[in-house]
């Protein structure tokens, strides 16, 4: 069985057909090709698949696509400026070393960029909580905290 | 270029594209009118395949073909290889079960791949892959190592489950010094198994043309041109000229992407027989079954001393747990790997290690992050702390009173240390980590109802196998060099192409500061390829931490010759002698002269050759160079960890971690940061949380990260990290390697704690809330 699926993602309309059990993940990925979004797990653990729904963090592999209908969903690629500048919590990670491979990094983004938004000074403990749900294998973690301290402190409680 | 580029903290060239979403992992990668695998896997662990209907899943929609082993095997698809040859202690070869792509009349693990259905789509191929009807035959699984031998053989080639049993040492000399020691101690300990677990699962996407006969396979690999030897040599009997393989961005390896695997095989076969592109990406769940697991060591280990702490001789039994087949390097991982770093950071005379490898019904077992130190590191690290404190002697004193302090030495297990400097690195440690201020801390946690405990690890580490002959004469079946290529383009920008592969560890950066500082060019001007076999003109790939001091010299001798040829050139140009011509900072000049030409004037004559000497010089500046070290190189350090146990629960935090090490010379200390952090979180991961299970018949009970506890952001603390510099004496970089050093020293720092904490002899890893509490309370009782 096949739905029509229609939702902003990253300020432009995307619509496409797709059978009703295609999880939000599969439609950012194969049928709008943004592979910035990542799967690292089937069990909802690793969290590289994060994006912003509605502006909160959400693992884009727990929902299928017809939940997001309608909804405005913003993913890594639709973080920077349109001229290709880093946003402050992408700078800071650049500036701190937070990534090595990347491939946690998109979901460490967008789940930073949720919190930040919430916890404009967090402390170090706060982060480490906030990541619960983020899994990273290269960085030991240390560098991820330090960039989204700094990256809240850059951003001042704004998206 | 004022300052140099050499130690500098420079930020990665490769972050904005993994910062925007615009890296381009296997899985990202889309080839025309692609088709998908999805592979039917062993729910048994030991089982003989009595029938394998495929004719339902053939039937199905969407689905293009399904194969078996038998269709493998009539296609004269060989067995995957394995890449080094262990000669045992009766000088025979070791027992090379085959290791079939599908599984042939039986299968050897859960997980083990049965059948593949390929089809339209994905969700096709998987509702396909159900309707594979399998009838197995169970059998009786040999799970726990320390059975095998006994248990009825699950390869027809190794009834006793034993691939080899190997040893180093003289037996009766070390026996005969053990009888005389004051003092011997003796632990028993079991290195856990683990599943590496990279982020990115394992990924393959394989294409083939008809009209050129040419297959490419885009694949998440460590090392592109080592799989397409061993895949085109080995096992499909192709012409390497017709296989491409590329390994773009790769999302973390950590050993587990070194190797072929057989669903790589099965794609690109695959892909000829349909014409299509043939893609295949691992779900969690197919990585935790049939990833390369790490460690799996049982082992008693005994140490001699005299009455004052001098070790007089070590005697090490280990049974190494290989699984159902042998991976790509399993077979040199428990030896070659192991029992030559039981020497450490001290002078023990005398070292006997013997490893019994066998085969079980698990999932193979090849190189983890380490591979083979960290497991000599926890049986010597384990083994001096609980000497000192059986001999009531501090833990930092019997480590000083036997460091090696003369360099070179020859340890009595084969290896040539070059240098080092072990109270330099352990006495910055010791303050880094305010060991003084121990007591009081430890009295503070008393009144928190926490047992504070602390803990010491000296680990030595070999990086870079080396020299291929010596491998080659204990068995490595491969070259151990590195190859690069210093394109330098007419404007003077220069493209590098280097063997090595970087899956997180910054080649694009680390690398292009080399070439930049050397060539005196903006950094800017420098780019790194790695990755693709047809880009680059070999490699060997990146593991056991070989990459700046194996790939990064190949660069530096490419360099060197870039640089006499520029000699050359600038010496017609400027109408010199060419033994005049000095190198600086991007200028030919005349010694002693302002004469000069620029780095870009030289390039650009090298191909607009107007003023040139063609009578005597090729035109162009493009070099290639191979390098085969002469020896391994030794980074080693000191690991101080400080936990706190809850007294009631038995839940353990790192209180703090201190890791001084000694990499050698350092390009950018920023990432060598962060490669500490990785290693030492992995390595707190096996002491505290991580270790694959298999129950008594064979199933994975760890098999997903609900599971298998890798650790998450609030498991680890904020590291403490120095570093120390004794250059490596034989390479011109004067670098040792660092990716491996923080899983080789941790969990022998954080278990040394612990046992402090508690009071206990040994406590089993991972040290987990429960585990914890039961030792406490066996002692209690």
């Amino acid at each position: 069985m096949t739905i029509k699926v229609s939702m902003k993602v990253n300020g432009k309309a995307a619509a496409a057909e797709v059978e009703a059990r295609t999880l939000l993940v599969t439609f950012i990925r194969e049928n709008l090709r943004l592979t910035g979004t990542h799967v690292g797990c089937d069990t909802a653990q690793c969290g590289a698949c994060t994006v912003l729904m509605n502006g909160r963090a959400i693992k884009s592999c727990s929902i299928v696509a017809m939940q997001a209908e309608g909804a405005e969903i913003t993913t890594i690629e639709g973080v920077a400026k349109p001229d290709g500048t880093l946003h402050p919590m992408q700078a800071a990670f650049k500036e701190h070393h937070g990534l090595q491979c990347g491939f946690c990094t998109p979901g460490m983004v967008m789940n930073a960029l949720d919190f930040a938004r919430q916890h404009p000074n967090p402390s170090e403990q706060e982060v480490r909580e906030a990541l619960e749900g983020n899994l990273c294998r290269c960085t030991g973690y240390h560098n991820i905290v330090k960039s989204i301290v700094a990256g809240a402190k850059a951003m001042g409680g704004k998206p | 270029m004022s300052t140099s580029l050499i130690g500098a903290r420079v930020q990665r060239k490769e972050d904005y594209r993994f910062l925007t979403g615009a890296g381009q992992y296997t899985d990202d990668v889309d080839l025309p009118h692609q088709s998908y695998a999805a592979f039917v896997r062993s729910p048994h662990a030991h089982a003989v395949l009595k029938k394998v209907n495929i004719e339902k899943a053939k039937k199905a929609e969407g689905v293009l073909a399904v194969y078996t082993g038998a269709d493998l095997a009539n296609a004269k698809v060989g067995g995957l290889p394995c890449g080094w040859l262990i000669t045992d202690v009766k000088g025979q070869p070791m027992k090379e079960p085959p290791y079939p792509s599908l599984a042939v009349g039986k299968v050897r693990h859960a997980g083990e791949r049965v059948a593949v259905v390929i089809a339209e789509t994905l969700a096709q191929a998987r509702d396909a892959a159900e309707q594979v009807e399998v009838d197995y035959e169970v059998l009786p699984a040999v799970v726990d190592p320390r059975k095998a031998a006994s248990s009825k053989g699950i390869h027809e080639i190794a009834p006793d489950n034993t691939c080899y049993v190997w040893s180093i040492g003289d037996k009766a000399a070390i026996d005969a010094a053990f009888a005389k020691a004051a003092h011997v101690t003796k632990l028993d300990l079991v290195n856990n198994r683990l599943i590496p677990n990279a982020i990115e699962p394992r990924s393959a996407n394989a294409t083939y043309s008809r009209a050129s006969g040419d297959y490419t396979l885009y694949v998440a690999s460590q090392n592109p041109h080592v799989e397409r030897l061993l895949m085109t040599a080995f096992v499909l009997g192709l012409p390497e000229s017709k296989v491409r393989v590329v390994a773009p961005d790769v999302g973390g390896g950590f050993g587990s992407k070194i190797y072929l695997y057989p669903e790589d095989v099965v794609v690109t076969w695959a892909s000829k027989q349909l014409n299509r592109a043939v893609k295949w990406t691992a779900e969690r769940s197919e990585s935790f079954l049939s990833d390369a697991h790490g460690r799996d060591h049982v082992t008693t280990a005994e140490l001699a001393l005299d009455k004052d702490g001098k070790f007089l001789a070590m005697r090490v039994k280990t049974t190494a747990n290989l699984g159902a087949y042998l991976s790509t390097f399993a077979s040199c991982i428990p030896t070659i790997l192991y029992a030559t770093l039981l020497a450490g950071q001290y002078t023990t005379p005398l070292i006997y290690c013997e490893v019994t490898a066998v085969f079980t019904n698990t999932a193979p077992v090849d190189a983890y992050r380490g591979a083979g130190r960290p497991e000599a590191t926890y049986v010597v690290e384990r083994l001096v702390e609980t000497a000192a404190r059986e001999l009531k002697m501090d833990p930092v004193e019997i480590r000083r009173k036997n460091f090696i302090r003369q360099f070179p030495y020859q340890t009595p297990v084969a290896l040539l240390y070059d240098i080092g400097n072990y109270e330099q690195t352990l006495d910055a440690a010791l303050k880094m980590a305010d060991v003084a201020g121990f007591a009081s801390r430890k009295q503070q946690s008393l009144k928190n109802g926490k047992l504070r405990g602390i803990g010491y690890a000296c680990y030595i580490e070999a990086c870079g196998i080396a020299p291929s002959n010596v491998a080659g004469a204990l068995g490595a079946r491969a070259g151990l060099f590195e190859a690069g290529e210093i394109r330098v383009h007419p404007t003077g920008t220069v493209t590098v192409f280097t063997g090595s592969h970087a899956h997180g560890q910054g080649h694009e950066t680390t690398f292009a500061q080399v070439v930049a500082d050397r060539l005196g060019l903006p950094i800017e001007n420098v780019e790194i390829v790695h990755g693709d076999t047809s880009k680059v003109l070999f490699g060997m790939g990146t593991y056991g931490s070989r990459s700046i001091a194996v790939g990064g010299t190949a660069i530096v001798k490419a360099l060197d010759k870039i640089v006499a040829k520029g000699k050359k050139i600038a010496a017609h140009l400027l109408e010199a002698s060419e033994a005049d011509i000095e190198y600086d900072k991007g200028e030919f000049k005349v010694a002693g002269t302002d004469k000069k030409k620029m780095f870009g004037e030289v390039a650009f004559a090298a191909y607009v050759p107007h003023n040139y000497p063609l009578d005597k010089l090729e035109p162009g500046l493009n070099e290639n160079a191979f390098y085969d070290p002469t020896n391994f190189t030794f980074p080693a350090g000191s690991y101080v960890c400080e936990v706190e146990v809850d007294k009631e629960t038995g839940t353990t935090t790192i209180a703090s971690f201190t890791a001084v090490d000694d990499f050698g010379k350092i390009i950018n200390p920023m990432i060598v940061d962060g490669q500490v952090h990785g290693g030492l979180a992995q390595g707190i991961g096996q002491a505290l949380t991580e270790g694959c299970r298999y129950d008594e018949s064979g199933q994975l009970v760890t098999g997903s990260f609900l599971d298998y506890t890798i650790p998450r952001a609030s498991d680890v603390p904020m590291f403490q990290l120095d570093t120390r510099e004794t250059p490596c004496t034989h390479n011109p970089l004067g670098v040792k390697g660092c990716g491996e050093a923080g899983a080789i020293g941790a969990p022998a720092a954080v278990m040394n704690a612990i046992t402090d904490a508690l009071g206990v002899k040994d406590v089993p890893m991972p040290a987990t809330a429960q585990t914890v509490w039961r030792a406490m309370h066996k002692q209690a009782a």
